[in-house]
């Protein structure tokens, strides 16, 4: 099996729901974040609903999956719960990670969702471990690794590049080029723009697509896969996008200039994919609003769920600090001891 | 136990018979490291074993510390337990993210989802005339950090059994070898004698004073231990052999008997293992004690070349010596 076949007009309706979900989720932590309710850093994807859909669309659910840490998107269009992501974000007992990673560490191992991580391009390379296990097992999968244009100028992003087109491991990079590093836009911070050169740099093929859109994304991703799993090559897709928001829930976002944003607000991917799919009339415009209505309840019901789940007992403050704990009667520090 | 398990073997030697009983055990087993497979190891620890297992499980790396860590870590997270040679701990600076970052994390921060079996073997420690980059002893940088197990092995049987743990073992390991050790020789166990951790031994007993001394100042401490009997003076060497977990209990038992304690580490004295060991000593045995505790340590200096100030640096017999007769009130005269 490769990626995805001929993209259906449910596969079509099936990522508009996913992009959907994610707008509207993000819209909710974002009011949740403003209660009080999330503490910590909240990143918000909104406007990469389509390199985030487009990308998991074209995976196989059995391809392991690694992000940054603004990664909701990533865990719902995996198929995660709302439900228990959003309990995470209010880091209750139901949350997806029991409480202990928050918005920026979801994981969904039964999903192949192996986690968002919150040191730029430390994930890089657990990334290209998962690809070298599938290469070392044999397996027929492909690891996709998420990371932002910020993260490229970090050297373990140069050395997995190194090492993943030395072994022809089973990888696809995905640099999501949102163009700005918190409040660093893209320009100060790369001696050269385009990013996916600096993966053909170590003989991995690679090319830059619109991220915007989110037909693009899911075939560039799709031929992608299709290469990293057939061609046992590795490859790196640069995915061009915008997010509408600041970089987390506390910047204000005054860097980035007006007119910049509202140019970008005319790309977004939710309005350019409703029209598609509206123009080859793969759904109608009641078809949407029904679509819309169901998911607003969906993420309203989470966020109910969420707040009314308990709280974290402290009693297992120190539980899972290791797999193999020395002694189980003790806490903390002393567990180790 | 097999006759061939009573000749005495080299410390490398002893984790090379870990390492292929281990690989030869387990398919899920492989090595990574610079210059492990072809050239057998800075320290030939891995010597035959490319021959014997192939390339696919005695994988050379490129010099990327840092990348070859995580992917042997995110290798751990899909099941394989990678076990990693880093040259030195000095490179291992290199891999801190990775190490502290993900392996310490990824079972807690993600809810026991997933584990991180890897073991980091890297040897530490000075003596060589390597000067300040390649001398260091930086066990206490890994056992200040939840998440991780930290093994110091003094002996080849300790190498062989207590390795052969952690590749079974399903946390991250960091496995402090010694470079000063490699060729030292000692009976080793059979395939099956794995040594627990967090248990500590006593390798000489005594009532004046305990000795507490890990890895290559095991010896240095035994040294001074015959020294100090040709005095009358009968110390306890215990040797901790794991700092996470740490067998407190076999440590402060012994301070406890003996009144007096001497810690001997070839870390530098700030904050690092001697200072965390004194601690939990004066916790636990504030009210048994008969003098501060006594602290050995690598000068705090970054280490020289020359050697007459390599050897002024790190811990002799000497200093433990006069340590220990501090402790028990019998100065030097
Ligand atoms: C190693 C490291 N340095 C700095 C930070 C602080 N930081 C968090 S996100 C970020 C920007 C990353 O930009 P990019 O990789 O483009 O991803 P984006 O946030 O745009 O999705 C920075 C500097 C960090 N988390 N990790
Ligand atoms: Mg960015």
């Amino acid at each position: 099996m490769t990626g995805p076949g001929a993209t259906e007009p449910q596969d079509m309706r099936d990522m508009f729901r996913s992009m959907l979900l994610i707008r509207c989720f993000e819209e909710k932590a974002s009011e949740e974040y403003m209660a009080g309710r999330i503490g910590g850093f909240l990143h918000l994807a909104i406007g990469e609903e389509a390199a985030v859909v487009g990308t998991v669309s074209a995976m196989r659910a059995d391809d392991p999956l690694t992000s940054t840490y603004r990664e909701h998107g990533q865990a719902l269009a995996r198929g995660t719960d709302p439900r228990s992501v959003m309990a995470e974000l209010l880091g209750r007992s139901t949350g997806l990670c029991g409480g202990r990673g928050g918005s920026m560490h979801l994981m969904d191992k039964a999903r192949s969702f192996y986690g968002g991580y919150g040191i730029v391009g430390g994930s890089v390379p657990l990334g290209l471990g998962l690809a070298y296990a599938i290469r070392y097992r044999g397996g027929d999968q492909v690891s996709v690794t998420m990371f932002g244009d910020g993260a490229t100028n970090q050297g373990v992003v140069a050395e997995c590049f190194n090492m993943a087109g030395l072994w022809d491991l089973p990888i696809v990079f995905l640099i999501l080029n949102n163009q700005y590093g918190m409040g660093t836009s893209l320009e100060h911070a790369s001696a050269e723009e385009d990013l996916y050169p600096r993966a053909e740099a170590y003989g991995i093929p690679a090319w830059k697509v619109d991220g915007m859109d989110v037909m693009a994304v899911r075939g560039a991703v799709a031929e992608a896969t299709r290469m990293a799993r057939e061609e046992r090559s590795p490859v790196c897709v640069e995915l061009l996008a915008y997010r509408y928001r600041g970089h987390s829930m506390s910047d204000p976002d005054t860097v980035r200039d007006a007119e910049e944003k509202e140019r970008w607000r005319l790309r977004d991917p939710l309005i350019t994919f409703e029209r598609v799919l509206l123009g080859e009339a793969v759904m109608t415009a009641d078809d949407i609003s029904a679509m819309r209505a169901e998911v607003e309840e969906q993420v309203e019901d989470a966020a109910t769920f969420a707040e009314q789940s308990p709280e974290v007992p402290v009693g297992e403050l120190a539980d899972d600090v290791y797999a193999n704990p020395f002694n189980d009667d003790a806490r903390g520090g002393a567990l180790m001891r | 136990m097999s006759t061939d398990t009573a000749k005495p073997v080299a410390y490398r030697d002893a984790l090379n018979q870990a390492l292929r009983e281990e690989l030869a055990r387990d398919p899920d087993v492989f090595l990574l490291g610079e210059d492990i497979a072809g050239f057998d190891g800075a320290f030939k620890v891995t010597r035959g074993l490319l021959q014997e297992f192939g390339p696919q499980r005695v994988v050379d790396t490129p010099i990327t510390e840092a990348g070859f860590t995580g992917l042997a870590i995110g290798a751990a997270m899909a099941g394989l337990r990678p076990v990693v040679e880093i040259m030195t701990v000095n490179f291992a600076i290199l891999a801190m993210d990775q190490i502290v970052n993900n392996a310490a994390k990824i079972h807690y921060m993600f809810g026991g989802q997933v584990s991180v079996p890897i073991v980091i073997r890297m040897p530490g420690g000075g003596g060589h005339q390597l000067s300040s980059q390649h001398s260091q002893t930086l066990d206490a940088w890994f056992a200040h950090v939840p998440g991780l197990k930290v093994v110091c092995p003094s002996t080849p049987e300790d190498a062989k059994g207590l390795l052969k743990t952690a590749i079974r073992d399903d946390d991250p390991v960091i496995f402090i070898e010694n470079e000063g050790l490699y060729g030292k020789k000692g009976p080793v166990g059979g395939p099956d004698d794995l040594i627990p951790f967090g248990q500590a031994v006593v390798r000489r007993a005594g009532t004046h004073c305990t000795v507490i001394a890990h890895s290559r100042m095991v010896w240095v401490a035994l040294q001074a231990a015959e020294e100090l009997a040709a005095q009358g003076v009968e110390v306890e060497v215990i040797d901790p052999r794991t700092f996470r977990p740490l067998d407190l209990d076999t440590l402060a038992g012994s301070v406890r008997r003996t009144g007096h304690a001497v810690i001997v580490d070839e870390g530098w004295p700030e904050y690092g293992i001697s200072a965390g060991l004194a601690t939990h000593l004066y916790e636990a045995c504030f009210d048994w004690i008969d003098a501060p505790i006594g602290r050995v340590n690598c000068a705090d200096v970054p280490m020289p070349y020359a050697k007459n100030l390599e050897q002024a640096a790190l811990p002799q017999p000497a200093d433990v010596v006069a340590a220990v007769l501090a402790n028990i009130g019998r100065g030097i005269a």
